[in-house]
């Protein structure tokens, strides 16, 4: 089976995360300042799902990173650190309830079925004539590009924009995915999503960045 | 009932995309949608192209927070500490 392979994805073995634990319920700056540069980008992107502004999710992060260490010495390890990280932010953002209009469950923000094409109709055959639902016109060969062109600045830059634009909760699952390495089961277990939102949410958010990419690189 | 589909088209690929890349089809799905691939060119390009996007997003965490949110985040961790 093909699956995404990509190295540095994959959970830190058990023993280096006791080992961060330690670290950090020792005190230990490094080891914060790790943790925060992994996944403090996904808090804000999951907290602006749930609350109006950016400034209200940057203050719903900071609260949660607080409850976090508060947290430590009660961690148990049921889950991986970063799933509990976030479920401490979901709880954060949430209980914002009172103070805050839009604090609301997950799926709850999810619109009904809406049915936005993911490659333009135009690039295929369309219905009655020969080859049907085939393409009129192929996607071009990214695999001949250099690698600085898929891969630089720019191309991260138009990646990092489109992430932006994105719908909340099609930003939030592929921040969780794509970048910060959540499995599909943690994404459920988080955001409190069926198996198969979570999955259209993503494959929407993926095919959403990948037509940014194309417009970008055939211009 | 439809009949069980003997092949899929180049727009069943691209709706199903993402989960094929995740490992997420059922093994009679994959198995149509990698016979497809064998003689579609571009359906080949759109999978890379797809497989290329997964790899770009995650590229960004690599990113380095802005100084001012690491600095106010290690504030509240020094007071944390002090405590």
């Amino acid at each position: 089976m093909d699956q995404v392979q990509d190295e540095q994805r994959t959970d830190a073995a058990p023993t280096d995360e006791a080992n961060l634990i330690t670290r950090l319920r020792n005190g230990d700056e490094v080891a914060f300042e790790s943790i925060v540069s992994r996944y403090h980008e996904t808090m804000i992107a999951v907290a602006r799902s749930y609350v109006k502004s950016d400034d209200v999710a940057e203050e719903v992060v900071q609260e949660a990173w607080v409850g976090v260490l508060n947290g430590l010495d009660r961690f148990e390890r049921r889950s991986s650190l970063k799933t509990w990280i976030m479920r401490i932010l979901v709880n954060t953002a949430l209980t914002r309830g009172g103070r805050e209009a839009r604090s609301v469950p997950f799926s709850s923000l999810i619109p009904a079925e809406e049915e936005e094409p993911l490659v333009e109709p135009e690039r295929f055959r369309p219905p009655g004539a020969a080859f049907a639902g085939h393409w009129a016109r192929y996607p071009h060969d990214w695999t001949t590009l250099p690698s600085e062109a898929l891969l630089g600045r720019e191309t991260l830059d138009v990646v990092k924009h489109a992430i932006e634009e994105l719908p909340g909760p099609q930003r939030t699952v592929i921040a969780m995915r794509d970048v910060a390495g959540f499995t599909a089961e943690e994404v459920r277990e988080v955001l409190e999503v069926s198996e198969s939102n979570q999955r259209v949410l993503l494959h929407r958010a993926r095919s959403r960045v990948r037509a940014a990419i194309e417009r970008h690189l055939d211009g | 009932m439809a009949e069980p589909a003997d092949h899929i088209t180049c727009e069943e690929v691209v709706a199903l995309v993402s989960d094929y890349l995740d490992g997420a089809l059922p093994p009679e799905q994959v198995e149509l949608f990698e016979q497809h691939l064998n003689f579609c060119e571009g359906c080949g390009a759109y999978v890379e192209q797809m497989r290329t996007t997964v790899a770009a997003v995650g590229r960004i965490r690599e990113e380095d927070l802005p100084a001012d949110t690491l600095d106010r985040l290690l504030a509240a961790f020094r007071d944390w500490r002090r405590q």
